[in-house]
């Protein structure tokens, strides 16, 4: 049977990751368009960019799903879902739905003032969070933005010993406390695999999330 | 506006015009040290302190602010604005109150429990300390609590409530509720504010109006004590 052509609208900064669970759990209908990570620093701009990349893709794909979660919209993004009857990944942001929701409300309530990282912002931290917030011209603006933050989170992907030397050097950086915690791909991968499991998905049988030993 | 600055000039030359001209541009570039010198400059020419406020500072501000929303300036340039725009008021302060005059009106502000960013909300307090608010800052991460003991302790007109996080932000509705379970609500006009937060969030937790920006909520403040003071006459 000839597999119903998905589309998933993914958020840059998880785009690794969405590829990688594609390729482990063989989703070859599976179509991936992604949207510039740098959308984060400007979140009202995510819904209208989201809606122009469905308009878009309906054009080809009967079947779109989006790889947001809240990212900051303040529901403005599930308005436009709600009129385009498409589904999103749960959650507020990235790190909720990576630590899945309880790990992420026990984090949050136990330090409000917590940063966190995930792989890709550990890779990006220069270019999004140094340059985006005018840090390399303006050091002096550090502790204004990080005035009230206590300590770093590592909510990390994958296992990688470079990934987790430069995490803790932001937090050395910052000048905060630093804690890493293994998440994988929470629920990306359960969110994912839902919709894959949806009829006429090639290799929707089963799912499969990377594991990396320590 | 982003011109090269680094050429040095004697800001003393100028006269008021340029000099008001001069401490729009310092401020759109964040230029602390300059706006502190022309501050002082205006103050010397025998400027009464509300007149630097409003039409070199504010007004600055206003126009960094409209760049914000367009999409021209982006916060660290609004943080360099706002320090600067801090830096002569804290000259204008002292000044302003020995003037005796009124404020406009009192607000007691704060962020909301589990958030701790306060940028936004500092830029708030700021501007309408400009406009001629009486402020009560009461920083971040605030429990309902903390804004009924603030709201006691001040009887302000205005209750502005800040958060960043789309997690955060339904806390604003738990400090609406409880004024209504305590019969406070109509006392005070409440304005919500912050990144994620929209018109029809303000209006569904039972807010008296959402503010985009800094310059909105200055005048949506004026406008509503405006109102509710002219319905009690």
């Amino acid at each position: 049977m000839r597999a119903e052509p998905l589309l998933i609208i993914a958020c840059g900064a998880i785009a690794r990751e969405i590829v990688a669970l594609k390729r482990l759990n063989g989703w070859s209908a599976m179509d991936v368009q992604c949207l510039p990570p740098e959308l984060h620093n400007r979140p009202e701009r995510i819904p209208e960019a989201v809606r122009a990349a469905i308009a878009s893709g309906r054009e080809r794909y009967s079947r779109i799903f989006v790889a947001y979660a809240d990212c900051g919209t303040g529901g403005r993004l599930d308005a436009v879902l709600e009129q385009e009857g498409i589904d999103r990944l749960p959650g507020a942001h990235c790190y909720e739905f990576f630590a899945t929701a309880a790990v992420f409300a026990d984090l949050s309530d136990a330090e409000p003032g917590t940063f966190y990282l995930t792989d890709f912002l550990v890779r990006h931290f220069d270019r999004l969070v140094v340059e985006g917030l005018g840090l390399g011209r303006h050091p002096e603006l550090t502790t204004e933005y990080f005035r009230h933050y206590r300590r770093v989170v590592y909510l990390s992907q994958r296992r990688d010993e470079k990934l987790e030397l430069a995490a803790r050097a932001i937090a050395e950086r910052l000048r905060l406390e630093y804690i890493e915690r293994f998440t994988g791909y929470g629920e990306l991968a359960t969110s994912l695999a839902a919709v894959a499991r949806m009829p006429g998905i090639a290799g929707a049988m089963r799912v499969v999330s990377p594991s990396w030993p320590r | 506006m982003t011109e090269d600055t680094s050429e040095t000039f004697d800001l003393g030359s100028l006269d008021d015009h340029e000099l008001t001209e001069q401490v729009h541009d310092d401020l759109y570039n964040g230029l602390k040290d300059e706006i502190v010198e022309a501050t002082r400059i205006f103050l010397a020419r025998g400027w009464p302190p509300d007149k630097v406020l409003n039409d070199a500072l504010v007004e600055g501000m206003r126009i960094v602010g409209i760049d914000f929303r367009d999409g021209i300036l982006f916060v660290p340039e609004v943080l360099l604005a706002a320090n600067a725009m801090k830096a002569g008021m804290e000259i204008l302060r002292p000044l302003l109150a020995e003037t005796g005059a009124e404020p406009i009106g009192k607000v007691v502000i704060g962020t909301v429990k589990g958030d701790i960013h306060d940028i936004g909300k500092n830029l708030v307090s700021m501007m309408l300390e400009g406009a001629g608010f009486e402020v009560i800052n009461i920083g971040i991460n605030n429990p309902v609590e903390k804004y009924l003991k603030a709201l006691e302790e001040h009887q302000p007109d205005i209750l502005g409530m800040s958060a960043l996080l789309t997690t955060t932000m339904p806390y604003m509705k738990v400090v609406i509720d409880t004024l209504q379970q305590q019969g406070l609500r109509n006392k005070y006009i409440v304005l919500v504010g912050g990144a994620p937060l929209n018109e029809e969030f303000a209006k569904a937790i039972g807010a008296d109006a959402y503010c985009r920006d800094a310059a909105v909520a200055v005048e949506t403040a004026k406008s509503l004590i405006a109102t509710r003071r002219a319905a009690r006459h």
